[in-house]
């Protein structure tokens, strides 16, 4: 008679299989594969770092001059700026949001530098510390609204980049010169590293706050919780974890990192002016996805970014050193790249689903 | 047994939903170190009553009592810092973090602000250790089963010292030998007094594991019994309110084998497979015919459905449907052949949550016609009542949210939205998983009926059972392979099936 009744299901306790059934395996290690896969995280860095040693290979052997330490140094020297603004991106995209606004926040902190410098004569060790806060203001209030208001990244970082992008115009059309001594020591100034080999303080700079980034992200809570939220922020509510603070927080590192960002380009460039940086935002996101992160969010890491940033350096260079391409085919080569860097993304999370 | 002092007391607890009483005057009481079974119908109060505890939902009156003190959680965090902590079916954790960081994150052991990744790692594999599961801790989430995730669950809950740890469906997507290790895990945790709410459709279970259980109907308390002094037919008496003459009715075996294969066949598969996914198989269902495919979680059921159904593409074979070849490529082509294919995840390949329940039902109709030609609405009202009628689904209001039935009726509403179309072949992938037993006997009616009516059916179910008592003939899989194909005679028993599982059809 109970037989009548749905009695068993698929797990139906009933002899067929005990303790040992062949599913017992579970309670063990994961199996090779099994393990295996949870490593697959790392293919993309690793592939973003074979196609960097290949991309300088390739350029030292076709290029006189090529394989030297100082070409590696001037990509850094030439992109410490990208970078910075790269790291604040990948807490971003960390997470699963993106910022659009980090191009025009470059721009503004440009143009905020060289018109109280130049134009007011205010010292610089004034100036520095408030465009900073001015950038992580804005990354705070861009957070804040996506995360109370429920909105999607993209169209608040869009407003802005519309917004910082605008403001550039209301302190000045024209670029502005900096001709502040501090400023132009900064520019000026050569750290050697050995008799060839030099750096510049910016890329000093930009190395600390990779450094920092990569401490934060993996040693502290808010970078756990960062990569949590990006995992699944539904479950991270559920944990307990400070969803609404994270975030937040990840957009004000964003806008701190561009506005860090915007004071390395002024060193480089020596002024300000409202069309620096155009486009940044997507050389930014560009090197972050290229560096491995999942644009999903909740894997990558800030080395992944460095690779990633160095890669677009350093097509520029071989570009450059090629002498006949023009310039555009950096893009070319950027667009063919990031379209590989996403099938790649693609085959890895399809298998690992 | 259980101490005398209940850990946890639920008196006089209402919950009113717009037009729906959900609970009304329910007690219950927990004590620590039993496993007390919720039990009760789709929609008699049970997913109500737990989030009423979990702070999902606030009470309309009555009281909680943990410890002798009256609680009111706002929300589940809430409750979870108080001691109660929910795992459910679907695994709430971070997939892509390691398994020591789901047990710890947000509460790691830290020093100046640093986090002291090996400590955790010990911490984690001790206290993985403790419930008898010993695995990489540093491995990401991902890389285990839903098994193992769920145990995960279940340890970070514990961790963050649950008193009352309550189980949603944990077993549901389970197979036996998983099943066995949670149950392990329970027990374990029962000796260490944590008192263990638990839910499962599985009667089996539920007297396997369970020491007490209450029983709900229709939002109202029947009582709440020992399990050792329940036999299963009261159970499920008490559980549908009526005698089982309902479930024993269709206790006659279907028609003859051979009266059915008299009639035109309507699919013939030949050596149709999939590499990765299926070997070949050969397969005829006959119009008016029932076939039921049995085999283990994983033998490859679910992937013969979408090869018939054109939801994979066949790497060999061929398929005729009504005796002329056709290429099955998609689930579109098989549509406008008569196949129809309910699947067994209603969730994520079935149902839209945020579409009523007349829109659902409609979906696959007005797919076919094309979205150029919309359905009348009148016609629409006329067909949608038809089955809600005839499936008896509850509430019985087309313009309700489907995310706010039950399980079984969400069902009914995948079903009524395939037999609009009179498809000529029902694919039902696990119709009755999940979903309790009136739900479930007026599905394998409603199925035995269809067929009556010349519709051909492929079955597929977990329940030996139930395959047996549906099915003229049933097919066995076993690793991904067709192993045996068997007509549904006197001589067919579950025992027959299970030894055909076990040895793949080798005798």
């Amino acid at each position: 008679m109970s037989s009548d009744v749905a009695t068993s299901g698929p797990s139906g306790s009933s002899g067929s299989s005990g303790s040992s059934g062949p599913k017992g395996s579970a309670t063990g290690r994961p199996s090779r594969a099994a393990v295996l896969r949870g490593r697959e995280r790392y293919i993309p860095v690793m592939a973003t770092g074979a196609l960097l040693l290949a991309m300088f290979v390739v350029g030292g052997m076709r290029y006189e001059a090529f394989a030297s330490g100082q070409i590696v140094l001037n990509v850094f020297i030439d992109n410490a700026f990208l970078l910075v603004v790269a790291i604040g991106m990948t807490f971003v995209i960390l997470t699963g949001g993106i910022d659009l606004s980090v191009g025009s926040v470059v721009a503004l902190s440009t143009m905020i530098s060289a018109s109280l410098v130049t134009g007011q004569g205010w010292p610089p060790l004034v100036v520095i510390p408030l465009v900073l806060l001015i950038g992580a203001a804005l990354g705070f209030a861009m957070g804040s609204i996506i995360h109370y208001f429920d909105i999607q990244p993209f169209i608040v970082t869009l407003a802005g980049m519309f917004l910082a992008r605008g403001l550039c115009y209301t302190i000045g059309t024209d670029s502005i010169p900096i001709t502040d001594e501090t400023y132009t020591a900064i520019a000026q100034t050569r750290i050697d590293l050995s008799a060839e080999m030099f750096i510049s303080p910016s890329v000093l700079i930009a190395l600390a706050v990779v450094v920092v980034a990569t401490y934060v992200l993996h040693y502290t809570r808010l970078g756990r919780n960062v990569y949590a939220v990006g995992g699944n922020e539904q479950s991270a509510m559920l944990m307990g974890l400070p969803v609404a603070r994270t975030k937040i927080a990840v957009y004000t590192i964003s806008g701190f990192c561009s506005a860090l960002g915007g004071v390395l380009l002024s060193f480089y460039m020596l002024s300000g002016y409202g069309l620096h940086a155009v486009g940044m935002e997507l050389d930014a996101i560009a090197a972050v996805v290229i560096g491995g992160t999942l644009l999903t969010g909740g894997s990558g890491y800030v080395l992944g970014t460095v690779l990633g940033v160095l890669v677009l350096g350093l097509i520029q260079t071989i570009i450059s050193f090629e002498g006949t391409l023009s310039s555009w085919w950096t893009k070319i080569f950027i667009g063919m790249l990031l379209f590989v860097f996403i099938l790649l993304q693609r085959l890895i999370t399809a298998r690992r689903s | 047994m259980a101490p005398p002092v209940p850990i946890l007391r639920m008196s006089g607890i209402c919950k009113e939903f717009p037009g729906v009483r959900a609970l009304s005057d329910v007690d219950f009481r927990l004590m620590p170190g039993e496993v007390h079974a919720l039990m009760g119908e789709n929609g008699a109060g049970k997913s109500t009553l737990i989030k009423v505890l979990t702070g999902v939902y606030d009470i309309d009156a009555g009281e909680i009592t943990l410890d002798g003190a009256k609680v009111a959680f706002a929300n589940p965090l809430q409750a979870q810092q108080a001691g109660i902590s929910t795992v459910y079916q679907e695994v709430n954790l971070c997939a892509n973090l390691s398994v020591a960081e789901n047990i710890f994150i947000g509460r790691e052991p830290r020093r100046l602000g640093r986090i002291r990744w090996r400590e955790m790692r010990r911490r984690a594999s001790q206290l993985l250790g403790r419930l008898d599961l010993d695995i990489d801790v540093t491995a990401p989430l991902s890389a285990y089963s839903l098994a193992v995730q769920q145990m995960v669950a279940i340890a970070r809950a514990v961790d963050i010292s649950a008193r009352v740890l309550v189980l949603d469906e944990p077993t549901s997507s389970l197979d036996a030998g998983e099943v066995e290790q949670l149950f392990r895990v329970m027990r374990r945790l029962k000796d260490e007094g944590i008192a263990i709410l638990f839910v499962s459709h599985f009667l089996d279970q539920i007297y396997e594991i369970a020491d007490r259980m209450t029983i709900l109907r229709n939002g109202r308390l029947v009582g709440e019994y020992l399990t050792s002094e329940l036999g299963q037919v009261e159970l499920v008496g008490k559980m549908i309110g009526k005698e089982l003459e309902d479930l024993t009715e269709l206790d006659e075996k279907p028609k003859e084998l051979e009266a059915v294969e008299r009639s035109q066949p309507f699919v013939e598969a030949r050596s149709l497979g999939r590499s990765g996914s299926v070997e070949p198989f050969t397969l005829t269902i006959h119009e008016g015919e029932v076939v039921g495919l049995a085999g283990l979680l994983g033998s490859g059921r679910t992937e013969v459905a979408r090869l018939l159904f054109g939801a994979d593409h066949a790497t060999t074979g061929e398929v005729s449907v009504g005796g002329t070849p056709v290429a099955l490529r998609t689930p579109r082509a098989a549509t406008a052949r008569g196949i129809a294919f309910c699947s067994e995840n209603r969730r994520a390949e079935g149902l839209i949550p945020d579409l009523t329940v007349r829109e659902n039902i409609v979906l696959a109709l007005q797919a076919a016609r094309g979205w150029s030609r919309p359905i009348p609405r009148r016609r629409q009202d006329e067909l949608v009542d038809k089955y809600i009628q005839a499936l008896r689904i509850s509430p019985a209001n087309p313009d309700q949210l489907v995310k706010n039935l039950s399980g079984g009726n969400q069902q009914k509403v995948l079903l009524a939205r395939w037999l609009i179309v009179e498809p000529r072949l029902l694919i039902l992938d696990e119709p009755t998983r999940g979903i309790d037993v009136g739900a479930k006997a007026e599905i394998q009616r409603l199925v035995a009926s269809l067929a009556d009516g010349g519709m051909a059916v492929l079955f597929i179910s977990a329940e030996l059972e139930e395959v047996l008592r549906l099915s003229h003939k049933v097919g066995v899989l076993r690793d991904r392979r067709l192993v045996a194909e068997l007509p549904n005679d006197d001589d067919l028993t579950t025992g027959v099936l299970m030894e055909t599982i076990a040895s793949g059809g080798r005798t």
